[in-house]
């Protein structure tokens, strides 16, 4: 694939894209004069841009498209949830002919075809848009021509007059011109305006304009022609090949409208004719010719004067200059897109890099060299800048992932019959490239599931007293080094009761536990179980829910549900900002190194002989449970006298972490772990600390769980509490 | 000597011209030289490009000066690419980014 395609297919992704945001919020406000316009270019600049590369499949259609949204601006047409959904179904149809295009298309090619053929026939419906224009072919080796050597007369003249409405229709002969370009190299250009009548009538939306064009290109007569294809009953074309008769000119001269002198004149400028060849063959046409149709005398001497008065030469020269300085500028400005595996390879880098300067830091420590601490310790907050700002190169905004789903919204609630608007916050809330691209596909299952199961419908809602359109939010913020993603509905809330039998019924817990709130809801990421009574193409296999939560896994996330019966659910998504590199804290316990993220700790605390047995302990008042790695990770050895409490936070929970000692902060760079360390709980993965020795990063949320388990399996058996 | 200077910020494109064009007309109207300050102007097309051609003809014809005396670089490349930098005479100034 060439670089011109590449940037095509990137270009009409970010346009199908905004089209497809704008066709919504069409859909929302149907009187919106600049939604509606903002279409309409949004479809015009794909079919310009797939004419450019000559993409004949995307251009013909996009072309049919825009005739109906075209209709459509004009009011000839009205906005129809018929019509938008329609507009709906081409976009998506853009996209795999696109996606074809780059050889990427899920579909067979008669399958695209077939659907093109059927959304050309549903959009005939709305207006003469209907029938498409011939496309132009693409690149055919035609004949070409052997160059006649002859000075002046090497380039092919193309003379053209735009039709009135050519404008209205949304298309710009700027496009048509640009795109002879990619034919022949336009040696002159002559625009005139003649045919405009006086400011009073001059309708600014109709098109006056006209084009003599001197095009110095190989192509056949038929690949000129093709450039003007989708204008061809809009416009009087007249194309001579190189060298012609000087007579085949004065014929061009005499059908065009304009008074003949001067577009003999404008031939002379273009290039097409010597001045001398004109003024001998207007005097030649003259005398046969009646009088009041010639032209009076055309005497040499006015065209060379008309010559003069316009320096072309030195204009251009100018002008040339001038663009230079522009296009520098302009180029400035630009942004950079830069390959995700480049930025990739620069974070490696500096993850190397934060563990070479810790290596140099221990040295220096170790060494009680002054100066060398003091120089390492500038290296070390160098070095931490660079990391961030090297990770703040990957980190887009989420709100883009978010408002791809007012589609799917719009679309489900379509299918479902059903009213549910999306409400977007925290849509700026930034977080890593790699992440963002992750976490869609889970997010997506979350809200069809709000969609389908939540969210009842309309009559439903009115029965439980509540409105008849439903609310779905998507919300984002940052979180003590995390990001949140929650996705909440005002919807019916889980069933407690059904979830239960299903997972009884299922063998996934025993008929007689006793099981608290939170566990049965935590029954729904279990592998097989669904509650909908009614499989439907959006959810309800029963695969999904695990998915969910094992992609979030994946990405050291978690997910959390909060649900209160005819009030609605809350899935709470909790991510770290980013994969690679994090502060942490690290703590030694029998003489081996942890480490604990940084952003969870919230202080740390001396720890009783005496207190050494319980499992909680006591911090100003308020009771936590304590986890001690030595007994998790049952580590050999005597407990020290002095055992040290590192208190963290996660989720809202907080719970002490009992350790032998502490070490201080220290930048680590996270190693994942192997595939057979995969069921390790509470382990997270593993860096390399300055001397060289392996640490164990742990996992926060997986050790508040442990402890968390055991408790609240004491609150729901309350006469195992008592006994 | 009456000087009327007009910036224009809006787009000169098709969906813009209808309500351009009794504006252009009015500053023609209303001043003997007219300069149009185009260097907020982010879009111009066919249409735009067409309307400037009006403007600075109804001047002439009127024995006034209209001249466009800044161009931001939508403006200038239009009209560069249509060949009528010497027809409307003025110099191209990039405008200032």
């Amino acid at each position: 694939m060439d670089e011109l395609k590449q940037v095509f297919l990137q270009e009409s992704n970010e346009q199908l894209d905004a089209l497809e945001a704008l066709l919504l919020e069409l859909e929302a406000r149907p009187d919106d004069e600049t939604t509606l316009n903002g279409i309409f270019r949004a479809a015009h600049t794909i079919k310009g841009a797939a004419g450019m590369v000559e993409c004949a499949a995307v251009e013909s259609f996009a072309h049919v498209v825009e005739n109906v949204l075209d209709r459509l601006r004009n009011h000839e047409i009205a906005v129809s949830t018929e019509l938008a959904a329609l507009m709906l179904a081409c976009t998506d149809q853009l996209r795999v002919l696109v996606a074809d295009e780059a050889g990427v298309a899920d579909l067979a090619a008669e399958e695209i075809q077939t659907r093109t053929a059927g959304l050309l026939a549903r959009l005939r419906e709305f207006g003469p848009g209907g029938q498409v224009a011939a496309s132009p072919k693409p690149a055919e080796p035609g004949v070409q021509r052997i160059p006649a050597g002859h000075a002046g007369h090497t380039c092919w003249h193309i003379s053209v007059r735009f039709g009135p409405e050519v404008l209205r229709q949304g298309m710009d002969p700027e496009n048509f011109l640009r795109f002879l370009e990619t034919v022949g190299n336009i040696r002159h250009i002559e625009t005139l305006a003649d045919g405009m009548p006086a400011a009073a009538e001059m309708d600014p939306e109709l098109c006056y304009l006209g084009f003599e064009i001197a095009l110095e290109s190989a192509a056949d007569k038929q690949a000129i022609e093709d450039v003007f294809a989708f204008v061809r009953d809009e416009c009087r074309l007249a194309i001579l090949p190189p060298d012609s008769k000087v007579g085949d000119y004065l014929e061009l001269i005499d059908s065009l409208p304009e008074d003949s002198l001067r577009l003999g004149e404008i031939l002379v400028r273009v290039g097409a004719l010597t001045a001398d060849e004109l003024a001998e063959g207007l005097r030649a046409q003259a005398a046969p010719a009646s009088p009041d149709s010639a032209p009076e005398g055309t005497p040499i001497g006015e065209i060379l004067v008309a010559r003069q008065v316009v320096q072309p030469e030195l204009v251009a020269a100018a002008v040339a200059k001038q663009t230079q300085v522009s296009e520098k500028k302009a180029h400035d400005a630009k942004l950079i897109r830069v390959p995700a595996d480049k930025l990739d390879h620069l974070i490696n880098l500096v993850g190397e890099l934060v563990i070479a300067g810790a290596a140099t830091s221990l040295l220096a420590h170790t060494r009680r060299d002054g100066e060398l601490i003091e120089s390492s310790s500038l290296l070390t907050r160098l070095v931490e800048e660079i990391r961030d700002a090297s990770l703040q190169l990957r980190t887009v905004q989420i709100g883009e992932t978010f408002n791809r789903f007012q589609r799917l919204v719009r679309d489900a609630c379509k299918d479902l019959g059903k009213d549910v608007e999306l409400v977007i916050s925290g849509g700026e809330t930034e977080l890593d490239k790699s992440i963002v691209e992750k976490i869609g596909d889970p997010l997506m299952h979350l809200v069809r599931n709000s969609l389908d199961h939540g969210i009842e419908a309309p009559a439903v809602r009115e029965a439980a007293g509540k409105s008849r359109r439903g609310s779905l939010s998507l919300n984002a913020y940052h979180d003590a080094g995390s990001i949140v993603i929650e996705v909440a509905d005002d919807g019916a809330g889980l069933n407690r009761e059904r979830i239960l039998a299903k997972a009884v019924e299922r063998g996934l817990v025993d008929p007689d536990a006793h099981l608290s709130d939170r566990e049965v809801y935590d029954l729904i990421f279990a592998p097989g179980l669904s509650t909908a009574e009614q499989v439907t193409n959006l959810s309800g296999r029963g695969v999904g829910m695990d998915v969910v939560r094992r992609n979030l896994q994946a990405l050291r996330g978690t997910i959390n549900v909060d649900s209160h019966p005819g009030q609605g659910t809350r899935l709470t998504l909790r991510l770290p900002l980013t994969l690679a590199i994090i502060d942490g804290f690290l703590v030694v316990s029998a003489n081996r190194s942890y480490v604990i993220p940084l952003d969870a700790v919230v202080e740390c605390i001396e720890r009783p002989v005496a207190e050494h047995d319980r499992n909680y302990f006591n911090l100003r008042g308020q009771v936590l449970p304590a986890v001690c790695l030595r007994e998790s990770f049952k580590l050999p050895g005597e407990r020290p006298a002095r055992e040290s409490v590192v208190v963290v936070q996660y989720a809202g929970q907080r719970a002490g972490i009992v350790v032998d000692r502490l070490a201080g902060e220290l930048q680590a760079v996270i190693k994942p772990l192997g595939a057979i360390f995969r069921h390790l709980q509470g382990i997270g993965g593993s860096t390399i600390l300055g001397s060289g020795e392996v640490a164990l990063i742990l996992d926060i949320s997986a050790l508040i769980k442990i402890s968390g388990q055991a408790e609240q399996r004491l609150l729901a058996r309350p006469e195992q509490r008592s006994a | 000597m009456s000087v009327i200077r007009r910036a224009f910020t809006e787009d000169f494109t098709i969906y813009r011209v209808a309500e351009i064009k009794p504006e252009l007309l009015e500053a023609i109207a209303a001043g003997e030289r007219i300069e149009l300050d185009l260097a907020q102007v982010e879009r111009m097309d066919s249409a735009g490009c067409q309307l400037l051609m009006l403007a600075k003809r109804e001047a002439s014809a009127a024995g006034k000066t209209l001249a466009i005396v800044a161009h931001s670089p939508a403006v200038q490349s239009l009209i560069e690419f249509y060949n009528l930098a010497a027809w409307f005479g003025d110099p191209l100034v990039v405008a200032a980014q």
